[in-house]
């Protein structure tokens, strides 16, 4: 093991099973991240969000990285990561389909699409396509009710949709995301 | 002669392909050569025939839509009369008034939050000040901060979150605190499904939030905001983020405000998806970087709110509506609304409404005449089943109860709330069952889980439910489901869990028939549970 400190030696680190993974010093994009957060008490949503606009999702090591550099204990760390939906723990597709399900949506008919949607691309809400492209997600309105329902492909989003349209739009997405080089 | 091309191009417009019209109205414009300016504005509130062109030259204006790229050259060279050019169908022509009001859709609307929406560009603080912006904030601090909770007293201005508090008495428990540093939020958490109200005004006029609480800033003796905006509103986001740079530039936030000796400035936190954080405690906790779990009250937050400090919450219409009172005057304002409430309420009206959109109405206005009135009754030629109002927190009222004015008290003496202004009209294809089911699935996914009633009511009520959609309900059900509804209603911590039965118990009150049907008869009168079919 790579650990000298005098500390760390009376007291192992519960970590020190996995060889610590934290041995390392943190990347630089990521201190480039935290460190205007320092020492701020309202930050810990925000880090958090910087976290997953950098990476996509939240990395265990980059969460743990973020509480040893802040002096958060982990378990808040984690305690916040996991009460907000926002937070995902595992690499997002290249394109993530959001299927509102607001009220209007929902009367319009969303549980169709959603049903389409999951049938076509063969995987459960809040799964990743085994190839990496499509994430398929819910999420609850996107205040664009009065054109419902809307399906968001990476934040664009797709008024007046149907299950059809639905299937349209995946077939459109995949052949320009093939297309790309 | 240089005309003004204005496209909507909120999120609701760009769902509509707002984007791609005004790049074929640049790309026509400059091929036509004509001397026009392409604005892109907020949302004018008539989603309906999104994306909406408006021209206006020398006085005139019309409002075409919906207006798709591929019509963008037919219809400049049309209305500019240019050689060779026809007319622009009649059928593209929303209105040919200025004021809009030809339109029987915003004929009955009374604008003042929204006015400025979908008319000025909302990231440009030059069309905001000339629509009169700020004007409200001057003469606020001309007043002793005393005078201007007064005025707001006297208007008659009631918390649009939905719980109808009045907003001066707020302010003034508040300023009254000896605390001297003192918070102050806006609630930008829009979460109820439904509901896009707080969206239209940041999205298409973010200063007036701005200048609203500036001048409660001023009332209340605050030194620091915070605007907590939905994660799903990037688009909010990004204007109130520019609006705060522009404001902070000219002076109207940071020191000495306007030369009248205020300090205040504005940061804007973004939710992380979460509807609990809604509540004013839980909001405070997610602000302070806690999991967004709500508190006991009291101590309220106009007594210890932000690390402890005061701090005063008001919703985004809130605040959107103090200018007006101070430019308009409070008598003007309460004028407006009924004798307990003064003002206008937004509301998102959708559903299975003919004319969707937000709509911005004097309160005390019917049900019935925002619904059939300005919504133009129900899509198709159905039938009129139900309204939900007020959304997961909300009650679903059925045509018997439409001339129930749109107000605090007559709406709560109907098991319905005010609530934020999600309006969302159902027809006869709807099964009010399941619409219940849908409800309780949203409030159960987004209890926080930190009181017991809350936690596992919603869950048991959720049970029944969906077993009453899938046909295998009991006869017991229904005495089971108000004993829980009841239990939840009365012993749960927070406003989510206090509220979530409502839509359980307004449809046991209204659609008793429907629940029965599914458990006697196995049967979906709607035709919507597949179970049943």
């Amino acid at each position: 093991m790579a650990q000298t400190g005098t500390a760390q030696q009376t007291r192992p680190r519960k970590t020190m099973y996995l060889g610590d993974p934290l041995a390392e010093p943190p990347p630089p994009e990521l201190l480039a991240v935290l460190d205007p957060l320092r020492g701020r008490d309202d930050a810990l949503v925000t880090v958090l969000q910087r976290i997953q606009g950098l990476y996509g999702y939240l990395p265990a090591r980059s969460v743990r990285y973020a509480a040893r550099e802040l002096g958060v204990p982990l378990a808040r760390m984690f305690g916040v990561a996991t009460f907000y939906n926002q937070f995902r723990f595992t690499p997002p597709g290249r394109i993530r389909l959001q299927v509102c399900c607001g009220t209007a949506c929902h009367v319009r008919g969303a549980p169709a699409i959603l049903q389409r949607l999951k049938d076509t691309l063969g995987i459960p809400a809040d799964q990743t396509t085994p190839d990496g492209m499509f994430t398929l997600q819910t999420v609850f309105c996107v205040g664009g009710c009065s054109l419902a329902p809307v399906v968001l492909s990476n934040g664009q989003a797709h008024g007046r949709m149907t299950a059809v349209g639905a299937e349209w739009l995946v077939r459109d997405l995949r052949a320009a995301e093939e297309g790309k080089p | 002669m240089t005309a003004s091309i204005r496209v909507g191009t909120s999120t609701c417009g760009l769902a509509a392909g707002a984007e791609e019209t005004v790049r074929a109205l640049q790309a026509a414009a400059a091929q036509l050569d004509l001397p026009a300016e392409i604005k892109r504005t907020g949302c004018l509130g008539a989603c309906h025939r999104e994306p909406l062109v408006e021209i206006s030259t020398n006085g005139t204006s019309v409002l075409y839509g919906p207006m798709g790229p591929a019509h963008a050259r037919e219809l400049l060279a049309g209305h500019f009369g240019l050689p060779g050019a026809e007319r622009p169908s009649e059928e593209w022509v929303v209105s040919r008034a200025a004021d809009r009001r030809d339109y029987p859709y915003f004929a009955p609307q009374v604008k003042v939050t929204t006015v400025n929406c979908g008319v000025i560009d909302p990231l440009s603080l030059d069309d905001y000040l000339a629509a009169g912006g700020y004007e409200g904030l001057r003469r606020a601090l001309a007043l002793a901060p005393e005078a201007v909770i007064a005025a707001v007293q006297q208007s008659k201005l009631r918390g649009r979150g939905g719980a109808g508090y009045p907003t001066g008495v707020k302010w003034e428990i508040c300023r009254n605190q000896p605390d001297p540093l003192k918070y102050l939020v806006c609630n930008a958490d829009e979460g109820d499904p439904g509901a896009f109200m707080d969206r239209t005004v940041i999205e298409g006029d973010p200063h007036r939030v701005l200048e609203g609480m500036v001048i409660a800033a001023w009332a209340i003796g605050a030194r620091r905001g915070y605007v907590y905006v939905r994660a799903e509103y990037p688009l909010a986001v990004k204007h109130l983020e520019a609006a705060i740079a522009q404001a902070r530039e000219a002076g109207y936030l940071g020191t000495d405000i306007l030369g009248a000796g205020l300090d205040f400035d504005i940061i804007v936190k973004e939710g992380a998806g979460a509807f609990v954080c809604g509540e004013e405690t839980a909001l405070m906790h997610s602000i302070e970087g806690k999991r967004g779990a709500p508190r006991m009250r009291p101590p309220y937050p106009a007594e210890s709110g932000l690390w402890g400090h005061p701090t005063n919450i008001n919703n985004v219409e809130t605040y959107a509506s103090v200018p007006s009172i101070m430019t308009g005057g409070a008598a003007w304002f309460a004028g407006l609304g009924t004798a307990q409430s003064g003002g206008t309420k937004t509301f998102a009206l959708t559903g299975a409404v003919r004319l969707t959109g937000l709509v911005e109405v004097p309160i005390g206005m019917t049900l019935r005449e925002v619904i059939f009135g300005i919504g133009g009754g129900i899509r198709e030629d159905g039938t009129f089943k139900a309204v939900q109002i007020g959304g997961p927190s909300g009650g679903c009222l059925p045509a018997a109860l439409l001339e129930t004015p749109v107000d605090y008290e007559p709406l709560r003496a109907t098991g319905a709330i005010m609530g934020s202004g999600g309006m969302v009209v159902v027809d006869e294809e709807t099964c009010m069952v399941d619409f219940t089911r849908y409800f309780l699935s949203f409030t159960q996914s987004e209890s926080c889980g930190k009181c017991v009633p809350c936690r596992i009511g919603t869950r048991k009520m959720l049970g029944i439910l969906t077993r009453l959609t899938r046909g295998e309900g009991r006869p017991d059900d229904l005495e089971r489901l108000e004993r829980v509804a009841d239990t939840v209603r009365t012993t749960s911590l927070c406003g989510l869990g206090t509220t979530a039965p409502n839509p359980v118990l307004t449809t046991l009150k209204y659609f008793r028939d429907e629940y029965t049907a599914h458990i006697h008869e196995r049967r979906c009168p709607a035709g919507a549970c597949a179970a049943l079919r």
